[in-house]
């Protein structure tokens, strides 16, 4: 049994941001000294946060991997469980189980040129990416960011997209299906902002968000020459184990939790948009 | 005793019979004492200055002997093992029970209706993954070992050599055992067949008849489903995190903040029969049905699983 597979580790909350009305991130730490030079992780996998006498979540870890002091976790309030963490407090603890599944194959795309497209409400997932490339940036080619979302006023880390697109070798495009007074970029799909984007045979593709939107967006690229195997996604489902014991998280013969969250396109490309799947 | 199992019946009887294994099975097979209905994972211990300290449950296991397993239970048993053990995470408390167990597995000689463990490959006849198999004779037992254990247990009692003519009875036996049932898969590999078949109008037939209740996850001897959840204390210090088992035809099972994976009864059919029968080859390296016929006689309203996968997989090529 890996360590910590099982029992949680004692975290503590060192900071806590609130990101939108409905969105946090939790700053955490381990509290054994020990435990924590241990951790490692990839960027695109998750720990099972755990809130005292409510229950266990799986979150995405959105800190960069080099920082062995804090792990930081951005949250939306969906259920019982995050609507109690958001109440956490700096100084607060919680448990830790993690890290589990297979993060973004980052180290297997060095030298290409990166697009990273998301949909929805701030995909956690893809910032780690970004952040990563970012802070490695001799280690990669062009950094295209495309982000869509519903409402203008939904895109959390508004500044950070500002901020990105000053960068060199930065593209940014976001898309909202309803702008608004003062919504500067494209209003509709976030796939329509493709054209605008330079996609070409020899990039690597992350792709976040509802499944239909990351269905529409390999598509697309494989349309425009870009190879299956190079589109890689992250994928959610019920998870509560996070060890592929539970079941709940099946997708086809997949186990979600354990062979990704983040797969490559040709693994999950039969059942993607299936409904019941 | 004797039992009489149909499509949503499962009645015991008693027979005239001297034998103590004239009937196939109950309800549950090895699965309950292995993978336990009910179990704690941990305890949260909160202390006055907000720490938490986590506490691993510490169940003395006594061990335990089983008497009478059959062959697609021994199956099924595999295939557990597979899932909690084999894999890139190991179950701790699976484990424990696993290793403090003594199997006595019997040749199966009274399959009920509702038996088809001769198509799937499982049964009747006990062959390997217990300590001593049984054969049952008018005249007495016949005994092999099959573990190290079993051969010294055997050793140690007073048993007479069987006879040709006992091992050939017993062979004849179990033979006619695998004759008389009348169900069946159509092959021992639906995964294609099942996977080109989503939307086959099946599903929404056998929608209309299965209640959703999960009866035939329950009785299941390879189903592994479990939901997490949190029970805390009054005392406001503890809470015991537990798993219990859990069915792919209930609402939560695929619950995802705020929408359902599947929300109906079609898609949960679905889901089961095509992880049980196909995906389950890309899993496991074989399909994840034995053959115990339990999801049938337990079935309320006693869908026949073999008839079901005829219909949608038996016909095509």
């Amino acid at each position: 049994m890996k360590p910590s597979a099982q029992l949680p580790l004692e975290a503590e909350v060192t900071e806590r941001i609130q990101e939108s009305p409905s969105i946090f991130t939790l700053r955490l730490q381990l509290t054994d000294r020990l435990a924590r030079a241990a951790y490692r992780f990839h960027p695109g996998q998750f720990n099972m946060v755990y809130l005292y006498g409510v229950g266990e979540v799986p979150i995405s870890i959105v800190s960069d991997p080099r920082d062995e002091t804090v792990l930081d976790h951005t949250i939306r309030v969906v259920g019982r469980v995050t609507d109690g963490m958001a109440r956490l407090r700096a100084g607060e603890r919680v448990g830790l189980r993690g890290p589990f599944g297979r993060g973004w194959p980052l180290k297997e795309v060095q030298g290409r040129d990166v697009l990273v497209v998301t949909g929805g409400l701030g995909c956690a997932p893809v910032v780690a990416v970004i952040n990563y490339i970012l802070m490695r940036r001799d280690q990669f080619g062009r950094l295209t960011i495309i982000q869509g979302v519903k409402h203008a006023e939904d895109l959390i880390w508004r500044e950070r997209y500002a901020y990105w697109r000053t960068l060199p070798d930065v593209q940014v495009l976001l898309a909202a299906d309803h702008g608004g007074p003062v919504w500067p970029w494209h209003v509709g799909k976030v796939t329509e902002v493709f054209e605008h984007a330079d996609i070409h045979p020899g990039c690597a593709v992350m792709l976040c968000g509802p499944e239909i939107m990351m269905l529409m967006a390999a598509r697309m690229l494989v349309e425009r020459g870009v190879a299956e195997r190079d589109i890689h996604l992250s994928m959610e489902r019920n998870m509560q184990c996070a060890v592929g014991h539970c079941g709940h998280c099946q997708f086809g013969a997949a186990f979600v939790c354990r062979e990704g969250p983040v797969f490559a396109y040709p693994q999950v490309k039969h059942l993607l948009g299936v409904r019941g799947f | 005793m004797h039992d009489d199992q149909q499509p949503g019946r499962y009645r015991m009887t008693t027979s005239s019979s001297p034998r103590q294994f004239a009937w196939a099975n109950g309800p549950q097979a090895l699965k309950p004492f292995l993978f336990a209905p009910r179990q704690t994972l941990w305890r949260a211990e909160r202390a006055a200055d907000g720490s938490i300290r986590f506490v691993e449950p510490a169940d003395p296991l006594p061990p335990l002997a089983v008497i009478g397993v059959r062959a697609c239970d021994l199956a099924a048993l595999a295939l557990q093992d597979a899932h909690f053990l084999e894999g890139e995470y190991v179950d701790p408390y699976y484990a424990a029970r696993r290793s403090n167990l003594f199997l006595i597995a019997v040749d199966c000689s009274h399959p009920a209706a509702t038996c088809f463990c001769a198509s799937t490959g499982d049964g009747p006849h006990v062959r390997q993954g217990c300590d001593i198999a049984l054969t049952e004779l008018e005249r007495g037992f016949v005994a092999r070992p099959d573990s190290e254990r079993g051969a010294q247990m055997l050793a140690s009692l007073a048993l007479s050599p069987a006879g040709v003519d006992d091992i050939e009875q017993g062979h004849a036996q179990t033979d006619r055992a695998a004759q008389a049932q009348q169900r069946g898969l159509p092959s021992r590999n639906l995964r294609d067949r099942l996977l080109a078949s989503l939307d086959h109008p099946r599903w929404n037939d056998v929608a209309s008849r299965c209640l959703s209740c999960g009866n035939c996850t329950s009785v299941c001897p390879t189903c592994f489903c479990h939901a997490q959840r949190e029970t805390p204390q009054l005392d406001g210090a503890t809470s015991e995190h537990v798993r219990e088992w859990d069915s792919c035809f209930s609402r939560g099972h695929s619950y995802l903040h705020g929408f359902t994976v599947r929300p109906d009864t079609r898609s949960r059919y679905r889901q089961w029969l095509v992880h049980k029968l196909g995906t389950w080859h890309d899993q496991y390296g074989r399909s994840g049905c034995v053959g115990c016929g339990r999801c049938i006689a337990w079935c309320p309203v006693g869908i026949d699983l073999t008839q079901e996968a005829a219909a949608l997989a038996g016909d095509q090529v």
